[in-house]
């Protein structure tokens, strides 16, 4: 009965790594010399795969990813550097399909906009915090006439209790 | 004055969002506007011995739709393509992407075919030179060559005679 149980157990262990495994081999890139293979999943990592817009070429299983792998390591063979075969992507697919993004002027704003946030956001901090620090100023200094009533208030409190 | 600024500042998040909604981020703009279409030598899909070059079009303002016979959305597209040449002096060639032969025949018989020619591209490598990344697509290309207009997705008929017809005609007066 416990070696039925195993069998079982180790069955569907088998199904479970079994299926679990078999669509990650699908991605992974056609072509034979490792050191291409290594150069081309470096470059693809940094692709966009355009029909499957958040994943990079490397990762998706979509049909134009492994043709665009394909003809990564078509174009390594070709003797290509990596700048000319991201020239060669840019030229089809244009700038998106670069996950950086070239700095030029249309995209000054992408590269610098998060730092210009964080300049106007400083700055807007400083000047609550010097308002607060100001008006915090106000409240706590009191005129002769004030500390006079609240000495007065105070003591009649204390005279009482 | 400064008790404004949240109200402001939420409006301007309002109106960026609003914006982002109507935007399609499937539409890339095309790096080839503007310049000479990529170089082919392709078969006609109905006749494997005889080959069409972009060269050979040279002269002709026509409309290169990139379609497949597996391609679900194609089906809504192709009757407007096929009433447009129709009634309209208008090229157009079909680039048949990553299909086969017998299927992409079949599936012309079955819709009818407004193309000049097809032309059959089997393992996609002219699309990849066209930048295609989701078919069907339509390039537009002028009398030298150039590429005037790229539409990514299915071409639908309010497209076509706004945007698409009116273009073709003024190129075609282009000399």
């Amino acid at each position: 009965m416990q070696m039925m149980k195993n069998l079982i157990f180790a069955g569907l262990m088998f199904l479970v790594l079994g299926v679990s495994t078999a669509p990650a081999k699908e991605a992974l890139p056609v072509g034979d010399d490792p050191v291409v293979q290594a150069r081309m999943m470096r470059l693809a990592t940094v692709l966009r795969c355009l029909v499957c817009q958040n994943q990079t070429i490397a990762d998706s299983h979509a049909d134009l990813a492994s043709d665009l792998r394909n003809q990564i390591v078509e174009l390594i063979h070709q003797g290509k550097t990596d700048s000319e075969i991201m020239d060669y992507m840019t030229e089809r697919y244009g700038d998106f399909v670069l996950y950086r993004p070239p700095m030029k002027t249309s995209t000054l704003l992408l590269w610098f906009g998060p730092l210009l946030l964080v300049v106007i956001g400083g700055a807007a901090l400083y000047r609550s915090a010097q308002d607060r620090q100001r008006n915090g100023a106000d409240e706590t200094e009191l005129t002769l006439e004030q500390k006079r009533l609240a000495d007065q208030f105070l003591n009649r409190k204390s005279s009482e209790s | 004055m400064s008790r404004f600024w949240p109200l402001a500042i939420f409006f301007g998040l309002v109106a960026f969002l609003y914006v982002g909604l109507h935007r399609d981020p499937h539409e890339v703009p095309s790096p080839l506007l503007g310049k000479p279409a990529p170089a082919f030598a392709l078969t006609r899909l109905d006749d494997p011995s005889t080959t069409i070059t972009r060269d050979q079009l040279l002269g002709h303002v026509y409309m290169l739709n990139v379609w497949a016979s597996w391609c679900v959305s194609c089906r809504d597209e192709h009757p407007i393509l096929v009433e447009y040449v129709r009634k309209h002096p208008v090229e157009i060639y079909g680039l048949d992407y990553k299909d086969t032969r017998p299927e992409a025949v079949a599936w012309l018989e079955q819709l009818g075919n407004p193309y000049k020619a097809a032309l059959f591209d089997s393992d996609g490598r002219v699309g990849i030179d066209y930048g295609v990344y989701g078919v069907p697509e339509t390039f537009i290309i002028d009398k030298k060559g150039v590429v005037r207009y790229k539409q990514t997705g299915p071409i639908s008929p309010d497209v076509l005679m706004n945007t698409l017809a009116p273009m073709i005609e003024n190129l075609q007066k282009e000399s």
